[in-house]
């Protein structure tokens, strides 16, 4: 019976963390069906009149707000070509590190967990300067190049493929495949948990990246959603509809994979705790 | 290998070249290795070289030490003490927390784990400066704004969140908390995963409180992930940036909200004093490359930490 209370107590108490921990989002949810006017003068606010809610910020963003969905085009292509191709370089040396033995593997490997930390922020000022002797200032490559090299996606992908049948290289081997036709077409699709793991943590990386697009993007329509909807976070501001509407469409995208996926985003977002 | 016909042996050669396994590998760690180099390992001496000069469109000067004896100005021992504020509340917070809310959320106690997992996993799928927005919303100045509707119902006058020293602070470290906390549960749990479930029978057995039962069968159990996780929220509390610039974009009051970071982009990016700005990044990178030293030393090995 004591047992039991303490049980609810604590059930009812994690309950309310957790509704805490969720309290914003709902906020933003909510807020985002009230006349941005309102939301402007007063903040998100917990009182306010119910029969004012209505869908005049999705209307809005869905008819009148170009830029926003240029803005959108862009991450979505942004953070796609980052996917693949941070994964495509990441898995081949992860792979490569974890089933071949050759001379420098050690010492690569050692290099590659040692530039694991070394922070962003100090490459970003070089970065910037190459990008622009590179003339990718504001262009899709210059966001993305940077983002390609994934040390940590390396790490994983190592750590993964130690655990791969080596028998079925040697099987395929005697049937006369190609070390390439291995890794590809045998290797690559046992990887896949990896893989997916890796496409969330680069992806939501990418999505939510704001630092460095911030610094190598400059026109309106080169812009990432961070960085868009960043340009609208002013007081003095009329366009609080597009900001909150547009931050809802900026999550539930992600909220809706997250749901689908949650193993896939655990195992992505707790490797290593970069940050994203 | 597709240009024109090569003759059949040579071509089989090449390929068997290619194919063999002592060259294999170096092909396929190239790409990485290439952009490795040029996108990380040059702009990373880079950086360093630069704060060693002044750099103007078409015109690099050396110029000696003199980036870094500018550095230590009230500005940046502002940023300084900011930063590190900010990183010993967020890891005090963001490591006790955590280790508490996962020890519960292992126990048999408590029911729905799996939607409350989930729910205190969901900030961190909200970017910093979406998540920065609602909560610049939420603690508006106005009083009509949540947080100072909270507080007027409990009878304490409004806060004007974003102009305070103290409140600045607050804003920052609430907003990391909030979207840091269910991922840091997650290494705990993962954690708590490797305590057998014997010895809490044993310590039952011997009568031991809950309190005794963490404190001495839970709690050696956690050490590694706890120092994993206090050295990554140390190297990413000291990365804090976008935290600050949501609030406060460019510039906060009195500098408030001005981090380690937000000074190199003011310097390095809007200043265009890119030699001033590597130097900060260089002070910023010992100040990491001290406390992975010292995280090193406490653990033995690198990788004792349970990432992966």
């Amino acid at each position: 019976m004591n047992k039991k209370a303490v049980s609810w107590v604590v059930t009812v108490g994690m309950g309310i963390i957790s509704l805490i921990a969720l309290f914003p989002i709902l906020l933003l949810l909510l807020s985002s069906f009230r006349p941005s006017s309102e939301l402007m003068r007063s903040g998100i606010s917990l009182t306010f009149d119910w029969a004012d809610l209505n869908l005049d910020n999705y209307l809005y963003i869905f008819s009148q707000a170009d830029g926003y969905w240029t803005w959108y085009a862009n991450s979505l292509l942004i953070s796609a070509l980052t996917i693949i191709l941070s994964l495509f370089f990441s898995s081949m040396v992860g792979y490569a590190l974890a089933v071949y033995d050759f001379k420098g593997r050690n010492l690569f490997f050692g290099f590659v967990v040692f530039i694991l930390m070394v922070p962003f922020e100090i490459l970003m000022l070089p970065l910037f300067q190459m990008m622009i002797s590179a003339q990718l200032v504001d262009t899709y490559a210059g966001v993305i190049l940077p983002l390609i090299v994934a040390p940590i996606a390396v790490f994983f992908f190592r750590q993964y493929a130690l655990g791969l049948p080596k028998q079925l290289m040697d099987a395929a081997r005697i049937d006369g495949a190609t070390e390439y036709g291995i890794f590809f077409k045998i290797m690559l699709p046992l990887m896949t948990p990896s893989l997916g793991a890796m496409a969330i943590l680069q992806g939501l990386g990418s999505w939510n990246n704001f630092l460095w697009p911030l610094i190598v993007l400059r026109s309106n329509d080169m812009f990432t959603l961070p960085i868009g909807l960043a340009t609208l976070l002013t007081p003095y501001g009329n366009n609080y509809d597009v900001l909150i509407a547009g931050s809802v469409m900026t999550i539930i995208p992600i909220i809706i994979l997250f749901i689908f996926f949650q193993r896939y985003f655990i195992e992505g977002l707790t490797v290593g705790g970069v940050k994203g | 290998m597709s240009l024109d016909q090569p003759a059949e042996t040579g071509k089989s050669s090449l390929v068997k070249f290619i194919n063999s396994k002592n060259v294999v590998p170096y092909v396929l760690i190239s790409p990485f290795l290439v952009s490795f180099l040029l996108l990380t390992v040059y702009p990373a001496v880079q950086g360093v070289i630069m704060s060693f000069q002044k750099v103007l469109p078409g015109q690099v000067t050396f110029v000696g030490l003199s980036n870094y004896n500018r550095i230590f100005n009230p500005t940046f021992l502002k940023a300084l003490t900011n930063t590190s504020v900010y990183v010993v509340l967020t890891v005090i917070i963001l490591t006790v927390l955590p280790m508490l809310f996962a020890t519960i959320l292992n126990s048999k106690i408590v029911r729905l784990k799996t939607l409350f997992r989930a729910s205190l996993f969901m900030p961190a799928l909200a970017s910093t400066i979406v998540a920065g927005m609602v909560f610049r919303l939420m603690f508006g100045e106005t009083d009509t704004a949540v947080a100072n509707q909270l507080l007027n119902w409990f009878g304490i006058d409004s806060v004007d969140w974003r102009f305070n020293a103290w409140s600045g602070m607050f804003l920052m470290v609430v907003l990391c908390v909030w979207r840091w906390l269910g991922v840091n549960i997650l290494y705990f749990l993962a954690a708590l995963q490797n305590v057998p479930v014997e010895l809490y029978e044993a310590a039952e057995v011997d009568g031991a409180t809950i309190w005794q039962k963490f404190r001495h069968v839970t709690l050696p159990f956690l050490k590694p992930v706890t120092v994993f996780v206090v050295t990554i929220s140390i190297i990413n509390g000291f990365r804090v940036f976008e935290e600050s610039f949501v609030f406060w974009e460019a510039g906060s009051p009195g500098n408030i909200g001005l981090t380690v970071v937000g000074y190199i982009y003011q310097q390095g990016i809007q200043q265009n004093d890119m030699g001033f700005g590597a130097a900060i990044g260089v002070i910023l990178m010992l100040i990491i490359f001290v406390i992975s030293f010292i995280q090193l030393m406490l653990t033995g090995a690198f990788k004792r930490g349970d990432q992966s």
